[in-house]
Parts: C-alpha cells; structure tokens; sequence
C-alpha cells in the first residue's frame, strides 16, 4: 500500500517523512522538495512523475542513499538511513538497493557476466556460488546465451537487462529504477517494463521508478506525481498488482 | 584476489595507452640502472678499496715523481708492513682508441700488496724470469684477443719514443666482480732499462700496506712527516681517499647522476600522474556506479592504486631486466673506458622500491580525487 500523506503505519517498508532538499545555485536557494511523505509496502511498484527539475531524480536518490537530505527522515526496513556514516551507508546500499540507470551505466570493459557479478564481489560468497547466481539471474532476464558478451555487442535493450540483471543479482530489498526505459524504443522499453513486472509479480520485488512516459507509468501498480516539491496520487488506473512469487 | 579481473579489465581498457606508460617506466628504470652503475664505477675503487693501503703521492700533483730511493725510509717508518710502487707508462696499442691503464710494478711486493687481483703462480715466475714480461688482466685479453704467449707492442708517449715490446707471460684475474681486469703490468727494471735517463730511478707513486688499517692514519702522518721540506714532499692517502679524490678530478659525478636520476623519477611521476589522471576522468560515471553499488572509497582508492602499482611493477622489472640484459653489451661496448659494469642487488633493489614509490604517487592524488567523488556528481557525468 502507498501512502503520501505520512498516516503509513510503522511496518511500511519504506518510510518517508518531512523530506527536505535544498540545492545552492549561483547564491540562491532551490527547494526541490519540501517536507515530502511516503509509504511503500513490500512488493510495491510505484512509479513517479512530473515535469523535470520537479525533484524526481533527488528522491530516488535520497531514497537509494546517494545523496542526503537537508531535513526529514527515511527508513528503510526499521533502518533509518539519512543518520547514517558514509562508511555504513556504503554498506546498506550493498544489502539493501539495486540501482537501474537510464544509460544502464555498464563497465565497458566487462562481460555480461562480469557486470551482472560486481555486487556479489562485496559478499563473501564462493567464485562457484557468485558462478551460480549470476548464471540464474542471466536466465531470470534473458541472456544466458549473452553472457561472455561486452556491453558493446549488445542492444540497448538487452544492456539494460545486464543492468537490470546486476540490480538484483544480490537480492536487494528495493529496486530503484530512474527512466530505465529513457534511452529505448517502444518494443525494447515494453520488454524490460515487462521483465521489471516479472520481477514485482513473481519474485515480490519492491520496485521505485521514474519516468517520464505515462505509458510506461500505466504498468506500476501506482503513479505519484512530483509537483511543487511534494507527491500526489495519480487517478489514472495502473497496471501490476503483486501476484504468485517465486524467490530467485 | 576477487577485483584481480576488475583491475585488470581497467588496466587493459586502453592498450596503447597502457604500452606507452609501461614503456615510460621501463625506459626511466633502464636509465636509472644505467647511471647507477656509472656511479659504481666511479665511486668502486672507494668501496673496495683496501683499508690497510695507503697511497703515497708527490704532494705537487700525481704526475710528479717521488725518488725510489724514499722506499726505504718508508720501510723504517712503524706500522709500515711493506711497499711497493706504480709508474703510470701511458702507452698506445695500435689506435689511441684502444686504451686501458698500463703499469710499471714491483714485482717483488705487487701480489703481496695487491692480494684480490690473482695471478697463478706458475705464471708470475714465468713473468720474473721474462724482463720484457707482462702480465694482463683477463678483461683486456679477452677485449683483443690476447693469449699468454702474445708479443704485444706498445707506442710510448711519455717515456721517449717508439715502440716498446712486450711478451704476455700471465693474466690476472680479480676476486670480486667489481675488481678491475683491465690492467697491463710489466716490471720496473724493463722499464728502467728504456726510460731516459733523466727519468730513471722515480716512481709515479707508492702504496703502502700498513700492519693494521686502525693505525693507517697515523702511518699516513708520518709518512708525510718524513718527508716534510724535502724536494719531494709526500701527500699520503688511505686508498679509498686516492680513489674519492682521484674521481673528483672528473667533476661530481654523484651530483650529476643523481641530479639526472632524479629528472627522470620526477618527469616519470608527472607523465603516469597524468596518465593516471585522465584514466581516472574518463571513469568517473563508472566510479559512482561502483560506489553507488556498494564499492566504498576506499576499495575505489585501492582500485586506482593497484592499477598504477601494477604498471609501476610491470614497467620497472621490465626496465630493470633490459638493464641486467644489456650490461654485458654495455660493458664490451665501453671496453677500456669504464671497468666491469655490474648491476648490483641494491641498485635493483632501490630501483624497484622507487619505481613502486613512483606508482604509488602517481595512483594517489587520483585515486583519491576517486575516493572523494560525489555519486550524485559523478553520475551526472554520463
């Protein structure tokens, strides 16, 4: 259940309250959001929109810990992150995001595989069992065959895959997506909607996402419009609801 | 070593790039090994030099003479253990370019005094026996092709004039790497018999052994004492002085090859830092996705750090085995004008530490400029 008038109950996953950010340009002050509330539950895909320099991109990034608040809190799974050191932040990003890219922001100079397994280099997990999770999540977005592939000799669609591939492989508890559909064309964006769908409905994702294409919005289970600093519902009917999950 | 592929994946993104660094540093290693070992040389005859050998020279300048007749009131001083004397002869074999270091010697105290250079002794008898005898060092007979039983002759430039003919009776050999085998000895009396006579009966200088090296420097003052308000007034050495003070002569060449060592570390440094600088750069949105991925700074640091380590540890054995490689050439191609060159441990020891210096330092500034990147900053790169 989402909720962005701060009534969500404390076993929301994600809790947002009060979010401030104020960015200093040129001497001034630019309040991109203001005392913003939310609440997402587990397994939640929510979507946000508005026009741009709305915010939308400095919530996801607040929420994933990259970057932090001028005021209010967030907690994610009864931690609360805007307190945290650098250093454990680091380490809650670890556990607990995978991030997706509009420009997928693969290494260049590794493989398919090699991409999807940088998380998994952070655990203590064997080459053999990294080997394993890494061949299954291949699977899971449709590029076992691609694997020894470097981004270069892939298609905008199935780069993304490896992104979206490398954003799960360690089982995160929330996935933040911004505009992973920006940089495709109409079939190659409906493919991943239809795989990040696949991970919300079948393995209980929880799943963020910013765009700006309403018809990509129309697949989350629900649509938040960034305006003026604060998010508002959207009357439009959505798309996924969570359904029969598996675990990857 | 999980990040090993990651390191390596980086290292290799640009192959040319990377060949041009690796080959900087092999180029900056080679040279360094090379004037290190100039060094040596120049600076060997002090390291080596015996501390129970005194140099006794004219005080005027070495190239005046002292008396022979000196040797025996030196023999009188105590503390003096025996002596023996050196005539500089100076000649030309076939072409002013073949030059090595040709020497009058005592054959009565030379081996005594000058224990680490060997001849067999089946060879100094035949060498006593034959007057136009001469003994070569193993370096200069291999240099020409020289056998025991070559008739050798020798233009004079100092000592009169024409040829002088010389049988080769033995080779000597040193104990140490670093001794010299580039001499030509032959004896006083052949010497005395050819020299004109205004020149018979002087040495170019003597050397002294003492009985103890604790007690060189007071057989030195007495020496030099002895022979205070004589017409050949003494100036006594201990031989590592002679050694120090005779490479003077050539300018500091310390100064000179550290001063050059140092351009080349410090131009090393400014060519990988920048090297380094742009890899870093052209990364950044990558470096935020790794740090946003969970990497910390500190694995970005170390990430930046290795790859110029291993550039570093590539470019500098590279440069220091092209350098063990290319001392043998090196030495036959400076035949005559530099003894042996040897490479020592130490020299490739600190050249590897610097080299690794070096990497670090040029690693660090932007390995750190990586640690303190801003994901949100970086990320905003692409």
């Amino acid at each position: 259940m989402v909720r962005v008038d701060g009534s969500g109950g404390s076993n929301s996953l994600i809790q947002v309250r009060g979010l401030d950010k104020t960015y200093r340009r040129g001497g001034g002050e630019i309040r991109v959001l203001q005392g913003l509330n939310l609440d997402v539950d587990k397994g939640d895909f929510v979507a946000f929109m508005g026009p741009s320099g709305s915010g939308k991109t400095t919530l996801l990034n607040l929420l994933g810990g990259l970057d932090v608040p001028t005021r209010g809190t967030i907690t994610v799974a009864g931690d609360e992150i805007t307190h945290m050191s650098g250093h454990k932040l680091t380490e809650w990003r670890a556990r607990h995001v995978g991030f997706v890219f509009q420009m997928y922001n693969l290494i260049p100079v590794l493989t398919a595989f090699q991409n999807v397994e940088l998380p998994l280099l952070l655990t203590k997990l064997s080459k053999a069992q990294r080997r394993k999770h890494v061949e299954t999540v291949l699977h899971v977005v449709g590029l076992a065959d691609r694997m020894n592939h470097y981004p270069r000799q892939l298609s905008g669609g199935q780069e993304q895959r490896v992104a979206i591939g490398r954003a799960i492989v360690a089982d995160p508890t929330f996935l933040l997506c911004d505009e992973p559909t920006g940089d495709l064309d109409r079939q190659s964006a409906d493919e991943i909607m239809g795989l990040i769908e696949q991970l919300v409905k079948e393995y209980g994702k929880t799943v963020l996402m910013v765009t700006h294409d309403p018809v990509v919005a129309r697949r989350a289970g629900r649509t938040l419009h960034l305006e003026k600093g604060l998010l508002a519902e959207s009357a439009e009917p959505q798309g996924v609801a969570a359904g029969g999950r598996h675990e990857i | 070593m999980k990040f090993s592929g990651l390191i390596f994946a980086n290292l290799f993104r640009k192959k040319i790039r990377l060949l041009l660094t690796i080959g900087s540093f092999a180029v900056a290693l080679f040279l360094f090994a090379f004037l290190a070992v100039v060094n040596d040389v120049f600076s060997r005859g002090a390291d080596i030099a015996s501390a129970d050998r005194l140099f006794v020279i004219n005080r005027t300048s070495i190239i005046n003479p002292i008396p022979l007749a000196d040797r025996d009131k030196m023999l009188r001083i105590p503390g003096v253990k025996m002596v023996t004397h050196d005539n500089w002869f100076g000649g030309i074999y076939q072409d002013e370019k073949n030059f090595f270091p040709q020497f009058v010697i005592d054959p009565e105290n030379q081996r005594q005094v000058f224990p680490e250079l060997m001849v067999s002794d089946e060879e100094w008898k035949n060498f006593l026996k034959d007057r136009q005898g001469a003994i070569v060092g193993a370096r200069t007979a291999e240099r020409f092709g020289w056998k025991i039983g070559d008739r050798i002759p020798l233009k004079t430039t100092i000592w009169g004039s024409g040829n002088w003919e010389f049988n080769i009776e033995g080779l000597y050999h040193g104990k140490r790497p670093q001794d010299d085998e580039t001499q030509f000895w032959f004896q006083w009396d052949y010497f005395q018999e050819h020299v004109p006579d205004a020149q018979k009966g002087q040495v170019g200088w003597y050397i002294v052994r003492v009985d103890s090296p604790d007690d060189a420097v007071r057989v030195a003052k007495s020496i030099d004492a002895e022979f205070a308000n004589s017409p050949y007034e003494t100036k006594t050495e201990t031989e590592s002085a002679f050694a120090a003070s005779w490479v003077k002569q050539f300018g500091n060449i310390r100064f000179l090859i550290v001063t050059i060592g140092t351009v080349v570390f410090f131009t090393l440094l400014l060519v990988t830092g920048n090297t380094m600088a742009i890899s870093v750069r052209e990364r950044t949105p990558e470096l935020a996705v790794l740090k946003a991925l969970g990497f910390s700074d500190r694995t970005v640091l170390f990430f930046v750090l290795a790859e110029s380590l291993v550039i570093a540890l590539v470019g500098g054995l590279l440069g220091l085995l092209l350098a063990v490689l290319a001392m043998p050439v090196l030495t036959r191609a400076l035949s005559g004008l530099l003894p042996q060159l040897v490479l020592a441990p130490s020299v490739f020891a600190f050249g590897f530490a610097t080299a690794l210096a070096v990497g670090l330092a040029s690693g660090f500034w932007p390995g750190l400029g990586a640690m303190r990147l801003q994901i949100v900053n970086g990320l905003r790169r692409v």
